[in-house]
């Protein structure tokens, strides 16, 4: 296996689905503010729909499947960031912040 | 898995390019990605994971569906980066009074978790023998069109509306508390 058919190899496409995944873990985990989180999400979905893609290109025998799939978790990523980006807005006018520490209001 | 990928393409060969173009895309999706988790200020955070989506656009590419390529560049870069980036004009503080981790521990730790996930999972796609099944059609622009009006046909109508209620809610949520 050299370095330059790697495209045609189905493990490449897991293995970057998999960094891409755990990028996106990183930096749910690490961001501060609620849109970096949204955006680390955003990865996370990406990862997803690469190895749905990978699988539907090598093993599944109706290629059309993994790509409609993908079609789906695009919509449904969009109306997922619609309606994130809408509630960080109306918690932003409410505390002056999208930190998500400073989002509390029963702090003891 | 295909007995005839196993000799090596000569670099300046038509498949040696390909593979080059390959790995720059590779390059570009994680380079975009870290950008995207690991940049102080939340601009260029959206920047990284634009140059992410169009990475990810290419892998689509050599995944044989230029179509949903296409779509990914539309709705990803056009339309989802667009928004976050109006949601961070409209939001974000002009500076951010603490940038970085919360507490010590929450990066080596939020690393650790990543590192572990995508480890684990890489091992687990390396080391399973995937079956490969022979192809019932050709998984093209047509095809995928017949199957979403005709199959898909149910799913396709609902996320139509799923996306509607969507747009409503968002409208509905942020406007709450505009007079003030």
């Amino acid at each position: 296996m050299s370095l330059l058919n790697l495209y045609n190899n189905l493990n490449t496409f897991l293995v970057i689905g998999a960094l891409l995944f755990g990028i996106g873990i990183y930096g749910i985990v690490t961001r501060r503010t609620l849109i970096g989180m949204l955006i680390a999400a955003e990865l996370i979905l990406a990862g997803a729909s690469v190895n749905f893609m990978a699988f539907n290109r090598f093993t599944s025998p109706d290629p059309v499947i993994g790509q409609v799939f993908t079609l789906f978790i695009m919509a449904v990523a969009a109306a997922e960031a619609a309606i994130g980006l809408s509630i960080i807005i109306a918690v932003y006018r409410q505390f002056k912040s999208i930190d998500a520490e400073d989002t509390v209001q029963l702090k003891g | 898995m295909n007995p005839s990928i196993v000799t090596s393409p000569n670099l300046f060969s038509v498949d040696g390019l390909v593979g080059v173009v390959f790995l720059i895309m590779v390059a570009i999706t994680i380079i975009g990605g870290l950008i995207a988790c690991n940049s102080e200020r939340l601009v260029r955070s959206v920047a990284g994971l634009i140059v992410c989506f169009v990475g990810v656009a290419g892998l689509y590419y050599f995944l044989n569906s230029p179509f949903v390529a296409m779509m990914q560049i539309l709705i990803y870069v056009g339309a989802v980066a667009v928004t976050i980036s109006f949601a961070i004009m409209l939001a974000a503080p002009e500076e951010q009074k603490r940038v970085g981790p919360s507490g010590p521990l929450v990066g080596p730790l939020g690393f650790a978790t990543a590192a572990l996930l995508t480890g684990g999972f890489s091992i687990l796609a390396i080391r399973t023998d995937w079956k490969v099944m022979d192809k019932i059609n050709d998984g093209s622009i047509k095809t995928i069109g017949i199957h979403l009006l005709t199959e898909y046909s149910m799913v396709f109508e609902l996320i139509s509306i799923v996306l509607l209620i969507a747009i409503l809610g968002a409208l509905v949520i942020a406007r709450d508390g505009r007079e003030s």
